[in-house]
């Protein structure tokens, strides 16, 4: 059996309630670390672990922690990013709504470590039955005196402040939530000034991903070094992918890192293969944002290695022929799919979620929407497909925030690797216009 | 259904909840309270008028402007008067792989009304919306809090019939 | 640390130094290169949503883009990726290339094209032409075609107040409204509603803009979406004369620009420095309630820049020549940034990717040392 980290109790009845979560050995972590170590000491843990934000980007938590400034007399602010609204992801809501205390505890462990006295999780919106859920979990931890003033008599004083959101994907983008999270439009902020000098009301903060923390109770419990001897390479640990599309057992799973994509997308423990009678033509490895790469790139690299799962092997061959493992939202696409509708659909996903604030992103992203709704009804032209591409490229690294970059990569990769789809679309519009109708040009795998 | 009258008052219960999360932040930081609090107004009056957002404003001691900024900004808040349930469909790629265009298209034709109506009854209203975070159970939507998964046509009668109940 | 830094920060910019003090931006930098020597006014990047005067404005538009080729004379890297310049500080040893260029220029026309997709392209029609920064921008740095075939958002014209008009078809969003009304009214009623490209200006309910100050948005306004409805459509501005001129007022410094057409004044504003921002802003008295030659006492034709429309005939060729930017031509054989650099994501951000590739490199030379 693999190793689980976080979902070792998930399939326990109850396991989301305190009485049942703490039988299983929930909240001994916090104990340890409260008890027994120093706030340094635990930051040391965490970047010991080598553990990466789970959120997409990948940049190592402990790193983050340690960027964070400590001025005199300053509050400083942890914030939980629980707005996972990337298409393809829904790992963070798995985890809160099946065992929610794991969040908790981490959150109180990495507040104690950064010196924090209010922390916040931000939920989405629409996930107001695990906000209650959360809010639940909160006042049970806080019955238990393991929250609020002086935790288990340490005189460490915390309060955990679960915010809900409004509807706004952008919101997940870190400084956006801030905003957010201070009553305001979700407008990303320019940076600098990072998070971690100017964050919440002007504080010191850090913003970390729900499955980053959650990892804390695990780490603090085992030790950083034996979190690191776990994954493979600079990818440590586990990771909980999101598996969806036209896969036999879609669902959340925690995979060690460095498990190869065959065997994610073909083993009975997770994905159990393409939908019978079907065959693999593309993935998204890491959620929407993430380049698309066509069937002969997914088990193996353009080199030839096995492809893995981790941050280092999925984007091995850069933008050409790798991809990104980002947020772990894994869309399996057979041969079934039309590529161009669903660029088109994501397309119009980064158009609708634009904040408007930067010209490139609030103007291309809509442009880019609408050439492909050409295209994918009949009307385009062979030139649009490059008009897609250089529009794409002038959103990308120009804007704000990387929702920019978000909507520009999925146009661009799926035009790198379909290009025929494109054209096809283009040479026999009344075709490609049928309902269902698919390029049969396409190569997958048998 | 029967309409509540915007120029209403919060429920005293729901202004002890609006005290109660103001109270959350740090002192004359009571503006991040909005979002909750225009969810609370939103589930006691079903949309939010320009009457109720101006009552938000004045709890929270802000302009009203600053209310009206970010209730547009954010897609749950309805602007307009919406039916009994709000039928918030997912229309993202990863729903749509699992037929989630043509499970629309049936719930559209069995409520008689398209994107962004109302059904006569003012029982339904269809709201099309970006991924809801539950791509591996699609296609999903969600009424209020609660989401429904794994639609299918079949599902989405016995839904509509239970809740025309 | 602190007591370290220098007093005076030495920066080149499109092959100029020049010395500026800390926490100088890479525009204001740029900006005093052209004010110490007007002949290098075209080397300052175009701002369409930063406004000095006013706080939080700028890094929205990205039409001020530029390369830092070295970020400073410590950390001699590159920045990965094009800066806004009017929110960027300087750093001393820092390069900067903006029209020298070509990925800049090459980019400054995609915002031009980004601007002018859901812009309405009527500037004979508009009461702004002439003194319109998005048309200066357009024609300094835009192609003469548009790629876009798609429809245009558009508007209803909406007067807010009995002095301002709004025509939210005409916005670029740059937001300086906004700040205006925020930092010098007393009270903002006017706002960014909605999202994205559906995003626009407005009170939501029918409000009048209507305080002391609101008409100062007129003047901030980049291009014709706010307008002074005492002015609209009565001359062209490079057909009027602008005089300055100062008044008694308890309300404003009174000083201000008159337009004169012969001998009648027809609009007032409030005095633009060459950057086209005002620093002092005038009260609505001033502005709308003054139109008598006599309400003023006259200073003196406004000194207007040699390269105005205002001044000359800007929009015709054979008067005066369009910028050269030396390199534009070698644009044309600019390579495509290669696919293979790293992926900024989500979170993260440039400086962690710097401290992160600033890892790396250290790790390789102590493997080389070992």
């Amino acid at each position: 059996m693999a190793i689980k980290i976080l979902t070792e109790h998930s399939h326990i009845p109850g396991i989301e309630t305190f009485d049942v979560y703490r039988k299983n050995g929930g909240y001994t972590a916090l104990e340890k670390a409260i008890k027994t170590m120093s706030p340094e000491e635990v930051v040391e843990e965490a970047k010991k672990s080598g553990v990466r934000g789970r959120g997409g980007a990948g940049f190592p938590m402990g790193m983050k922690w340690g960027f964070l400034a400590k001025p005199e007399g300053v509050p400083r602010y942890l914030v939980c990013n629980a707005d996972e609204s990337e298409p393809g992801t829904f790992k963070d809501h798995y985890l809160m709504k099946t065992i929610p205390h794991l969040l908790i505890e981490g959150m109180i462990i990495s507040s104690y470590a950064l010196g924090a006295n209010k922390s916040f999780i931000y939920v989405r919106g629409e996930l107001m039955y695990v906000i209650q859920i959360l809010e639940k979990a909160i006042a049970e931890a806080t019955a238990n005196g393991l929250l609020g003033n002086n935790i288990l008599g340490s005189g460490y004083d915390l309060e955990l402040v679960v915010q809900p959101g409004g509807g706004a994907y952008i919101c997940g983008e870190e400084t956006a939530l801030l905003e957010s999270l201070e009553g305001k439009r979700g407008n990303p902020r320019n940076k600098p000034p990072f998070p971690a000098v100017k964050g919440l009301y002007q504080s010191p903060t850090v913003v970390n991903n729900v499955e980053s923390i959650a990892n804390m109770a695990w780490i603090i419990n085992h030790g950083g070094e034996a979190y690191a001897s776990v994954g493979i390479g600079r990818s440590t640990g586990t990771k909980l992918i999101s598996a969806s599309g036209h896969i036999k057992k879609p669902g959340v799973y925690e995979i060690e890192l460095g498990l190869s994509v065959e065997e994610f997308m073909n083993s009975d423990e997770y994905c159990g293969g393409i939908r019978d009678g079907h065959h693999l033509k593309a993935l998204v490895a890491g959620g929407s944002s993430v380049p698309i790469i066509p069937a002969h790139l997914v088990y193996k690299t353009a080199n030839g290695e096995d492809r893995l799962m981790s941050y280092e092997s999925l984007s091995d061959g850069g933008f050409a022929t790798g991809t990104m493992l980002g947020s772990g939202g894994f869309i399996v696409f057979d041969e079934t799919a039309c590529i161009v509708r669903n660029t088109w659909n994501f397309s119009r996903f980064y158009h609708h979620e634009s904040c408007g604030q930067c010209s490139p992103c609030r103007e291309g992203t809509g442009w880019m929407e609408k050439v492909l709704h050409r295209l994918e009804h009949g009307h385009g032209s062979m030139h649009d497909i490059d008009l897609l591409v250089d529009v794409a490229k002038k959103i990308e690294g120009n804007t704000i925030c990387p929702l920019g970059d978000a909507a520009a990569w999925p146009v661009a990769s799926a035009i790198r690797h379909f290009r025929e789809e494109f054209e096809w679309h283009v040479s026999h519009p009344k075709e490609a216009t049928l309902p269902g109708a698919v390029y049969k040009g396409a190569a997958v795998l048998a | 259904m029967t309409e509540i009258p915007t120029t209403s008052a919060f429920t005293p219960e729901r202004l002890a909840k609006v005290k109660e999360i103001i109270a959350r932040y740090p002192e004359g930081r009571q503006k991040s309270a909005l979002l909750p609090v225009l969810h609370l107004a939103q589930e006691q009056w079903g949309w939010l008028s320009s009457e109720v957002m101006d009552q938000v404003a004045e709890l929270l001691s802000i302009e009203p402007i600053e209310v009206y900024e970010v209730a547009t900004f954010y897609t749950m808040f309805h602007l307009q008067p919406v039916g009994k349930h709000v039928i918030e469909y997912c229309r993202t790629g990863p729903c749509c792989l699992m037929g989630a265009e043509g499970v629309y298209d049936h719930l559209q034709a069995r409520l008689g009304i398209k994107t962004g109506q109302t059904t006569p009854d003012g029982l339904f209203t269809l709201k099309e919306v970006e991924c809801l975070a539950a791509c591996g159970w699609g296609p999903v939507f969600q009424i209020r809090e609660k989401y429904y998964m794994n639609l299918t046509n079949e599902k989405v009668d016995s839904i509509l019939d239970e809740l025309s109940k | 640390m602190e007591d370290n830094k220098p007093q005076v920060i030495k920066i080149t910019f499109d092959g100029i130094e020049v010395e500026v003090e800390p926490g100088t931006t890479i525009m204001q930098a740029a900006r005093r290169i052209a004010e110490a020597d007007s002949s290098q006014h075209h080397l300052v990047p175009p701002a369409m949503c930063y406004y000095e005067p006013l706080k939080g404005s700028g890094g929205k538009c990205r039409a001020c883009l530029v390369k830092v080729a070295q970020g400073s004379a410590k950390d001699t890297r590159p920045m990965p990726k094009l800066v806004p310049s009017c929110i960027t500080q300087v750093q001393d040893g820092m390069v900067v290339e903006n029209v020298t260029n070509p990925a800049v220029l090459e980019e400054r026309k995609g915002i031009v094209e980004f601007l002018l997709l859901n812009h309405p392209l009527d500037c004979p029609v508009c009461d702004q032409a002439g003194e319109c920064h998005l048309q200066d921008f357009a024609f300094e740095h835009g192609s003469a075609k548009t790629r876009y075939e798609e429809e245009r958002r558009t508007f209803e014209k909406q007067d807010i107040g009995p002095y301002v008009q709004l025509h939210m078809t005409r916005c670029i969003l740059c937001y300086r409204c906004v700040y205006t009304a925020d930092q010098i009214t007393d009270k903002r009623v006017h706002g960014v509603l909605g999202r994205g490209d559906a995003a626009e200006i407005g009170t939501y309910i029918e409000k009048a803009i209507d305080n002391d100050f609101s008409g100062n948005v007129i003047d901030v306004c980049p291009v014709g979406a706010l307008t002074d409805k005492t002015y609209r459509f009565k001359n062209r501005v490079w057909f009027s004369k602008p005089v300055d001129a100062h008044c008694q007022c308890d309300k404003c410094s009174g000083r201000v620009t008159l337009w004169y057409r012969g001998e009648e004044v027809i609009r007032v504003t409030a005095r633009k420095n060459e950057w086209g921002e005002v620093k002092e802003f005038i009260c609505n008295t001033c502005r709308f309630e003054k139109k008598k030659t006599s309400d003023w006492v006259i200073e003196g034709p406004t000194k207007v820049q040699r390269s105005s429309v205002i001044s000359a005939n800007k929009y015709r060729a054979d008067v005066i020549k369009k910028p050269d930017f030396a390199l534009k031509l070698a644009a044309s054989q600019y390579k495509p940034i290669d696919d293979s650099r790293p992926y900024i994501t989500d979170d993260q951000t440039i400086r962690e990717l710097s401290i992160e590739n600033n890892n790396k490199a250290n790790q390789r030379s102590l493997a080389e040392k070992n």
